[in-house]
């Protein structure tokens, strides 16, 4: 069977910087990296095609041109080859506009048996693609998998997150799987990997090359009409144990004590 | 298609197992703001199998109008894909203006293949929702690359206009035994009742505590901590100020607590009242998942941690010196 496994590249974090003076984020110099949690999308993928399970890996993103980069990154770790989905036609997609395109783009690659994706990625943070790429595709969506328990040619076993537990559960193929961090432990990628990843094939396919209706800023129904930047605005006061340690903690206990209000536990201290 | 629910704003209560989860009554409260500001009706959809009659009256008590129940005995296990077919079913039937669910593994699972079969939009993780005076439509506020951003967010044409609210966003209102409403039951036809996921088994979250989403309080332990042995001083502070436990990305990678318990950008983003951070340097990832907590304490040995920028009340101090003197202070209180 063949894997595909959907990735995203976003702003890295620690590049991200915030203005003292205005509040706001700072864009120049933003780099960009494979999302962090589409790390364990790969390493899962890689692990299933090492145990003799699949054949091929393919890495699909859609994304502008630079987006090659975080195919480049998968390929580096594990894939065998990437998809890039780019065209000016894509641009400014919500979550459901860039699910069509995806869906679009995997019914003319072919068959996948088990499609994975991050659990969310770190800049839109809403986790909600996958989801709804496996149900354009009608296939069933496993979220917040923790652990393939077990992979057959017709089913696949997960435990899977939920709130309160684990669940274990058995689906038939071909399914999508989001993955949480907890899956495991992703590999870093290897010199041979990055000159393997130089030579592997990366195909871009335009809108014209898909038959995708309702994709891009045009096909998306939520718009954004606003964007703030928040600026954090707590003054801290801080006390040291060094100096009063006793009134410290007597200043520290009455701070907890008057926002955990809800809790009876603490009010004797209030006296 | 019938139209007879197009200006109601419905809310997906969720019951895990005979009742509805706490988050439903949050909610309600959200619902009921919205539904006032548009003149429009609040509607609750209970989906699941022996649905009780006493719950369904507190979905009244708590704000709705209407209550849509959809009891069968294939719902009594959450599957992703039947829950789903039996809730089409209904949006189609009914068209609702508006519909808002928890932003839950569950709330979120379900909306994000809901919304993409019938082609809606989908706003996820709302932390705020109004109603525009001019349209009518519900402006959603969402934070974005780790509440460096806040987007408001519309849907301008197409209905229903769907979102997912972050738990612990919202209070419940003060609950009216008395008020009543209209009960629609809605009969999905057998196709919507099966599921292709075969339920195996269940287990309980290993730590039992309460999950960090559902808190008022969070402790949570960083690197300071020192130890996954420690982390029983944070399980035990959290006892007495009725939270839960927390985790920095570090303290998580180390293997001194769950991922479930992780805050941050890799984790969870949380919203409690009061956030008590232990020996958690403050990395810009972390302060990403919890900068929306009502008041924040930090506990850092090291006066320059940017933990502190992020909190109201900072202890300088060695944590594991810290812990054990502020909950002898709260016991002896007592």
């Amino acid at each position: 069977m063949r894997i595909a496994v959907l990735i995203k590249q976003v702003p890295a974090v620690d590049s991200v910087r915030i203005d003292e003076e205005t509040g706001t984020m700072e864009r120049e110099g933003v780099e960009s990296e494979l999302n962090p949690l589409d790390l364990y999308a790969v390493e899962a993928a890689a692990r299933i095609k090492e145990a003799g399970k699949a054949e091929s890996v393919t890495a699909i993103t859609m994304g502008p041109p630079q987006a090659r980069r975080a195919l480049s990154h998968a390929i580096a770790m594990a894939c065998d080859d990437g998809v890039l989905l780019s065209d000016a036609k894509f641009a400014g997609a919500d979550t459901l506009a860039t699910a069509r395109t995806i869906a679009a783009a995997i019914k003319r690659l072919g068959k996948f048996g088990v499609i994975l994706a991050g659990e969310r990625a770190t800049d839109g943070e809403t986790g909600q693609v996958p989801p709804s790429v496996a149900e354009l595709l009608g296939i069933p969506a496993l979220t917040y998998v923790s652990r393939i328990v077990e992979l057959t040619e017709e089913s696949i076993t997960v435990r899977r997150a939920v709130d309160g537990g684990y669940e274990t559960v058995r689906a038939p193929l071909p399914v999508l799987l989001s993955v949480t961090k907890e899956i495991n432990k992703p590999r870093l990628s290897t010199l041979a990997g990055k000159l393997r990843a130089k030579r592997a094939r990366i195909d871009v396919l335009r809108a014209s090359d898909i038959e995708a209706d309702g994709v891009g800023l045009a096909g998306s129904p939520t718009r954004v009409v606003k964007v703030m930047y928040p600026k954090v605005t707590r003054t801290c006061r801080k006390i040291s144990m060094n100096d009063d340690h006793e009134g410290t903690v007597r200043e520290a206990v009455k701070f907890l004590a008057d926002n955990s209000f809800s809790d009876a536990r603490v009010e004797g201290v209030l006296s | 298609m019938s139209a007879n629910a197009d200006n109601e704003v419905w809310t997906l209560a969720e019951f895990r197992g005979a009742a509805p989860h706490g988050v439903s009554f949050e909610l309600l409260a959200w619902g009921r703001d919205i539904a006032d500001a548009k003149r429009a009706s609040l509607a609750s959809v209970a989906i699941g199998s022996e649905i009780d009659g006493e719950e369904i009256n507190k979905l009244f008590a708590y704000g709705a109008d209407k209550v849509y129940v959809i009891d069968e005995p294939e719902l009594a296990e959450f599957r992703a894909d039947s829950y789903k077919k039996a809730l089409e079913g209904l949006t189609r039937r009914y068209a609702p203006d508006i519909f808002i669910a928890a932003a839950t593994t569950r709330g979120r699972t379900i909306m994000s293949t809901l919304y993409a079969a019938i082609g809606a939009g989908l706003t996820a993780d709302c932390t705020g929702l109004g109603i525009e005076p001019a349209t009518g439509l519900l402006i959603q506020t969402r934070p974005a690359i780790g509440g460096n951003v806040m987007a408001e967010i519309k849907t301008p044409v197409s209905k229903p206009q769907m979102c997912t609210v972050r738990p612990k966003s919202k209070r419940p209102l003060t609950p009216d035994a008395a008020r009543r409403g209209e009960v629609v039951r809605y009969k999905p036809s057998s196709d919507m009742l099966t599921s292709v996921i075969e339920f195996l088994s269940f287990e309980k979250e290993a730590s039992g505590g309460l999950p960090i989403q559902d808190a008022e309080v969070i402790v949570a332990g960083g690197k300071g901590m020192k130890g996954a042995k420690n982390f029983e001083l944070l399980s035990e502070l959290a006892y007495l100020l009725g939270g839960a436990v927390g985790a920095s990305r570090m303290a998580v990678d180390l293997g001194w607590a769950p991922y479930s318990s992780q805050v941050g950008l890799s984790g969870k983003s949380v919203t409690p009242r009061l956030y008590v951070a232990c020996g958690i340097s403050g990395a810009v990832q972390h302060i990403a998942g919890m900068s929306g907590a009502g008041k924040v304490a930090a506990i850092n040995s090291d006066p320059e941690a940017p933990i502190f920028s992020a909190a109201d009340m900072g202890i300088v101090g060695d944590v594991l010196d810290v812990l054990p003197k502020l909950i002898a202070a709260i016991k002896s209180a007592r």
